[in-house]
C-alpha cells in the first residue's frame, strides 16, 4: 500500500505545481484571478507544451527501449538525434533531395549508427560494469559532437522549411510543425506498442529483458536481438530528429539542450519503463512550458529540474519504476 | 534419437559432468535420477546448448549437437523446460507461449499449436492473459511445459518438473507427462523425486557426482536395493 | 606508488624549476594542469568506489560562481567567499546525495541524476543572466578597481605565485587521497561498492559513508573551480559547468587511472597537453578534433584499458589487482 501512497503524493504535487505555475504568477502580478484563468496565451503555451511533450515522449521511448532491453544507457542518444538532423540537412539542403526523401534517409542513418554503437562498443562491454558502458557512450558523445563540428562547423544550420501556423481559436496560434511532430510521435508510439506486443520480434525484445539466459532455448540469438533493438532505438532517434529539424536550428551541441531533459524524463518515469517515460515527458514539458511562459525559458527548465530533485526525495525510482 | 558419448561439462574450473554416456530412443521416456548436485541440470544444459560440452560427442537424430549453435538446437526438435520453470514473469501466459513458437518454422503454426496446448492445459486457457509470474507453482510448470511444446519438438527435456511443488500437483504434472508421451513425444526427465518419476518412464540412469553409475529399465531400478535405499528412503 | 615521496619530489622539482624561471606560456600550462589535477583527484575519490558522478561540473560551477558573485556584488573577499562557496557545494552534495543514497540509487540512475544536477546549475546560471552574465560568462572584479590588495582579492600579478599555490593545493589533494586510501572509510566504501546489503549487515552506515565521500569530493571539486576562477579570471557555464566539463573530468581520470594516486594527475597531463598540441599545430581547423580524439580514446580506454594508462602500467609492473 505504501507504494501507491507515494505515487499519489507525487501526482498531487505535480498537479499542484502545475496549477501554481500556471495561474499563480499572473494572479500575483495582475491581482486578477479571472484574468489568470482566461489568459489565452497561457493556454496557447500549455498546448505548445503538450505538443513538445510528444517529441520528448518519443525521445524517451527510444532511450527506455534500449535500457529496458539491453540494460545500457546511451548517454550519446541526443547526439544520435543531432546526427540524424545533420543527415537530413545534408541530403535535403546540400544534396538537393526532397525533404520526404531526406528524412527516411536520416532515419536509416541513425538506425545504422544505433546498430554500430552496439556492435562496435556495447558488445565489447556487455559484461562490464554498467558504469563502463555509460562512460563509453559518454566517449561517443564527445566523438559525435566533434565529428559534427568537423564536418559541418559550429554555425547554426536550418533546413529552411517553415510550415507556418494556423489559428486554433481567434487568439491561439498553433505551429503546424509542432502539431505534425506531436501527431507523428503519437503514431510512432502506437506503432512501437503494436510492434512490441503483437509481433514475434517485439515479444522477444520484451522477453529478453526479463530472462536473457534462456532465450537461446527458444531459438533467439541474443546478440542479433540486441542489434535489432539498437537499430530500432537509433531509428527512433532519427525520427525524433526529423520532427525536431522542422522546428529548430541544427548545431553540433544541440544534443545538450534536450539530452539531459530526456534522461530526467526517463528517470522520472522509471528507467526502462516506457509508459512511465511517456507520462513523465508530458509532465516535464508542461513544467517547462509554464515556467517559460511566465519567466525566461531557462527558468522553465529550472522548475522542471527542481521538480525532478523533489521527486527524488519522494519516489526516487520513478513513477513506474521498481525498487531494486 | 539422442546420443551422448563421454560428455564432459562444467562451470569455470569446476567440472560437473564426467564422461556422461546415455541414449534416448524415439518414443521412449527416460529419466536421469540422482542426488542434489549430481550434475543433472548440467546434463540438461549441455544438451540444449546453454553450456558447451568440453569433451565428448552428442547427437540428435544423427546431427552433431556440439557443432550446432545453441539457438539452432531447437530447430533439431529439442525443447528444454528449464529448472525452476523460467517463465517470463511480466509477460502473459499467451505471450510466453508465443515465445515458445519463436522459431521460424513454428511461427506459421502458432495458432494451431497454441490451441493444442490450451486443450492439453485448460487452466492455461483460462489464464491466457494473466501475467505468468503471478501464477502458482503448478500452473507455472504447466505453462513452461506448454511453452516448450509450442515448437512441436520431438524430444522434450524436463528439468526437475516436480521441484517446489506440492505432492498433489506433482502427481498431476507426471500425469501430464504421460499424456504428452501419448502424443508421441520422446521425453528425457531429470528428477529428484525418484518414486514418482520411475512410474512414468521406461528406463532410467542414475547420475552421481557427475558420472552415470547405473542404468536399467524403470522396473529394475525401482526394485533395485541400492536405489530403494539411497533415493526412496526404503 | 601510493606514498607521497614521488609527488613531493616532483613538487620540489617543479618549485625549483619555477623559481629558476620558466617562460609564461609553459608556466601557464603547468598551472592549468595542476588545477585540473587537483579537481580530477577530487572526482576520483568518488569514482574509485563506484560512485561515478557525471555532474561534478555542478560543484565546480557552484564553487566558482558563488565566490565570484560574493566578490563582485558583496565585496566579500574570497577568504570569506571561498568557505561560503564550499559550504554551498557541500550542501548541494547533501541535498542530492542524501535521497540517492538513502533510496539506494546507484549505477545508471545515480549517474543520470548527477547529470541532471549539472544541467540545473548550468540553467540556473543562464536564467539569472542579469546577475551572472549567463552564457556570456562572468568576470570577477579586478583588484585594481577596488584598490584591494592581491592577498585580499586572491588575484596575483605574477604567474609564479599562482603556480606555487597550485602545486601546494595539488599536494594537499594527494594527501587527502592518501588519507582516504589508508582509512577505514576506504574499506567501508569498497565493501559498499561490492555488496551494499552485506556491508549494511556488517554494520556499515552505508548512507553516511557515501555522503561523507561525496561531500569531500564535491568540496574538492568546488575548490578546483574556485582556483580556476581566481587564475583565469573568467568563468562561464560551459567552462566550469555543463556535461562537457563533467565528461572531461571522467575521461581524464579514466585515461590516467581511476584507482591510483597519480592517475588523475597523469590524465590531466595527457589530456591538456594533447589539447595544446592540437591547438598549436592544427590551429582553429582543429576545433572539434581534440574532442573527437578524446571521444574515441575514451571508448578505446574503457574497452581495452579500463584501469587507465597509469593503472595498467602499475598493474603490469607491480602486479597489483
Amino acid at each position: 500500500m505504501k507504494k501507491i501512497d507515494t505515487r499519489v503524493w507525487l501526482l498531487i504535487i505535480a498537479a499542484t505545481a502545475f496549477m501554481a505555475l500556471a495561474y499563480l504568477p499572473t494572479i500575483i502580478r495582475e491581482g486578477d484571478v479571472v484574468f489568470a484563468l482566461t489568459d489565452v496565451f497561457l493556454y496557447e503555451s500549455m498546448i505548445n507544451g503538450l505538443l513538445l511533450g510528444g517529441v520528448l515522449a518519443l525521445l524517451s521511448l527510444g532511450l527506455n527501449l534500449i535500457f529496458g532491453v539491453i540494460d545500457v544507457v546511451w548517454i550519446c542518444y541526443a547526439e544520435i538525434v543531432m546526427l540524424g538532423m545533420y543527415g537530413i540537412y545534408y541530403f535535403h539542403n546540400v544534396f538537393g533531395l526532397p525533404l520526404l526523401v531526406a528524412m527516411p534517409i536520416g532515419i536509416l542513418i541513425t538506425a545504422a549508427i544505433g546498430y554500430g554503437v552496439h556492435k562496435l562498443v556495447i558488445q565489447h562491454l556487455i559484461d562490464s560494469a554498467p558504469i563502463n558502458q555509460l562512460l563509453a557512450t559518454g566517449g561517443l558523445l564527445f566523438f559525435f559532437q566533434s565529428a559534427a563540428t568537423l564536418a559541418f562547423g559550429i554555425e547554426f544550420h536550418n533546413i529552411g522549411v517553415s510550415l507556418g501556423s494556423f489559428p486554433l481559436t481567434q487568439d491561439i496560434f498553433i505551429s503546424w510543425s509542432r502539431l505534425a511532430a506531436f501527431c507523428i510521435s503519437a503514431l510512432a508510439v502506437g506503432c512501437l506498442y503494436l510492434f512490441l506486443t503483437k509481433t514475434f520480434a517485439g515479444t522477444a525484445i520484451r522477453a529478453i529483458s526479463q530472462d536473457r539466459e534462456i532465450m537461446t532455448l527458444m531459438g533467439v540469438k541474443q546478440g542479433a536481438l540486441y542489434l535489432k533493438t539498437s537499430a530500432i532505438g537509433g531509428g527512433l532517434a532519427g525520427l525524433a530528429g526529423c520532427l525536431l529539424v522542422l522546428q529548430y536550428d541544427i548545431h553540433p551541441f544541440i544534443g545538450l539542450s534536450f539530452g539531459p531533459i530526456t534522461f530526467m524524463i526517463c528517470v522520472l518515469g522509471g528507467l526502462g519503463n516506457m509508459l512511465g517515460g511517456f507520462v513523465a515527458a508530458f509532465i516535464f514539458s508542461e513544467l517547462i512550458a509554464l515556467g517559460g511562459y511566465h519567466f525566461d525559458l531557462e527558468w522553465g527548465y529550472v522548475f522542471a529540474f527542481v521538480f525532478f530533485i523533489a521527486m527524488m526525495f519522494i519516489r526516487p525510482e520513478g513513477i513506474f519504476g521498481k525498487r531494486s | 534419437m539422442l546420443t551422448l558419448s563421454n560428455v564432459d561439462a562444467g562451470y569455470g574450473s569446476f567440472q560437473a559432468l564426467f564422461g556422461a554416456t546415455l541414449e534416448v530412443n524415439a518414443g521412449e521416456a527416460v529419466a536421469v535420477i540422482g542426488p542434489n548436485g549430481a550434475g543433472k541440470t548440467t546434463l540438461m544444459r549441455v544438451i540444449s546448448g546453454l553450456i558447451p560440452a568440453r569433451a565428448g560427442a552428442m547427437s540428435m537424430e544423427g546431427v552433431d549437437l556440439t557443432a550446432t549453435p545453441p539457438h539452432q538446437i531447437i530447430e533439431l526438435g529439442i525443447a528444454h523446460v528449464p529448472e525452476n520453470r523460467r517463465l517470463f514473469p511480466r509477460m502473459t501466459v499467451e505471450d510466453n507461449l508465443r515465445m515458445g513458437a519463436y522459431m521460424p518454422a513454428a511461427r506459421s503454426n502458432f495458432e494451431n499449436r497454441r490451441d493444442f496446448v490450451y486443450e492439453l492445459f485448460p487452466r492455461m486457457k483460462e489464464r491466457r492473459h494473466q501475467l505468468a509470474g503471478t501464477m502458482s507453482g503448478g500452473e507455472q510448470q504447466m505453462c513452461a511445459i506448454g511453452r516448450a511444446l509450442m515448437s512441436e519438438p520431438k524430444l522434450l527435456l524436463l528439468d526437475e518438473p516436480s521441484a517446489g511443488l506440492a505432492p498433489v500437483i506433482v502427481q498431476r504434472i507426471f500425469e501430464l507427462v504421460g499424456q504428452i508421451r501419448a502424443e508421441g513425444l520422446t521425453v528425457l526427465i531429470v528428477e529428484q523425486n525418484v518414486q514418482q518419476v520411475l512410474k512414468v518412464v521406461d528406463r532410467a540412469y542414475v547420475l552421481e557426482a557427475g558420472s552415470i553409475r547405473m542404468s536399467g529399465s524403470a522396473k529394475e531400478l525401482a526394485e533395485s536395493e541400492d536405489v530403494r535405499r539411497l533415493y526412496m528412503g526404503l | 606508488m601510493n606514498s607521497l615521496t614521488l609527488p613531493v619530489a616532483l613538487a620540489g622539482i617543479l618549485v625549483v624549476v619555477s623559481l629558476i624561471g620558466v617562460p609564461p606560456y609553459p608556466l601557464h600550462i603547468m598551472i592549468v594542469i595542476m588545477i585540473w589535477s587537483f579537481t580530477y583527484t577530487g572526482w576520483s575519490l568518488m569514482g574509485r568506489f563506484g560512485l561515478v558522478s557525471l555532474g561534478h561540473g555542478a560543484f565546480m560551477g557552484m564553487g566558482a560562481y558563488v565566490t565570484a558573485l560574493l566578490w563582485n556584488y558583496g565585496g566579500l573577499t574570497p577568504w570569506l567567499g571561498i568557505p561560503i562557496a564550499l559550504c554551498a557545494a557541500a550542501l548541494l552534495a547533501v541535498i542530492v546525495g542524501y535521497p540517492c543514497f538513502k533510496f539506494k540509487i546507484t549505477g545508471h540512475y545515480f549517474a543520470l541524476v548527477t547529470l541532471a544536477l549539472t544541467e540545473v546549475v548550468r540553467q540556473t546560471v543562464i536564467a539569472t543572466r542579469d546577475h551572472t552574465g549567463g552564457s556570456l560568462g562572468f568576470t570577477p572584479t579586478p583588484k585594481g578597481n577596488d584598490g584591494a590588495s592581491s592577498l585580499m582579492s586572491l588575484q596575483f600579478d605574477d604567474k609564479e605565485t599562482y603556480f606555487l599555490i597550485a602545486v601546494g593545493v595539488w599536494l594537499v589533494g594527494l594527501m587527502i587521497w592518501r588519507m582516504i586510501d589508508r582509512s577505514m572509510m576506504r574499506y567501508a566504501l569498497e565493501a559498499i561498492g561490492e555488496d551494499e546489503d552485506s556491508a549494511a549487515a556488517a554494520g556499515i552506515n552505508v548512507t553516511r559513508e557515501k555522503l561523507k565521500i561525496t561531500v569531500l569530493s564535491a568540496v574538492m571539486t568546488a575548490f578546483g573551480g574556485i582556483m580556476y576562477l581566481q587564475y583565469q579570471l573568467f568563468i562561464s557555464p560551459d567552462t566550469v559547468g555543463g556535461i562537457g566539463i563533467s565528461l572531461q573530468i571522467v575521461f581524464a581520470v579514466v585515461a590516467g587511472g581511476i584507482y591510483t594516486q597519480l592517475g588523475p594527475t597523469f590524465g590531466a597531463v595527457v589530456t591538456l597537453l594533447l589539447a595544446e598540441i592540437l591547438r598549436v599545430y592544427i590551429g582553429t581547423d582543429a576545433v572539434g578534433l581534440d574532442n573527437a580524439i578524446y571521444g574515441i580514446a575514451l571508448v578505446l580506454f574503457i574497452i581495452f584499458l579500463p584501469r587507465g594508462l597509469l593503472g595498467s602500467l602499475e598493474a603490469r609492473l607491480f602486479g597489483r589487482t
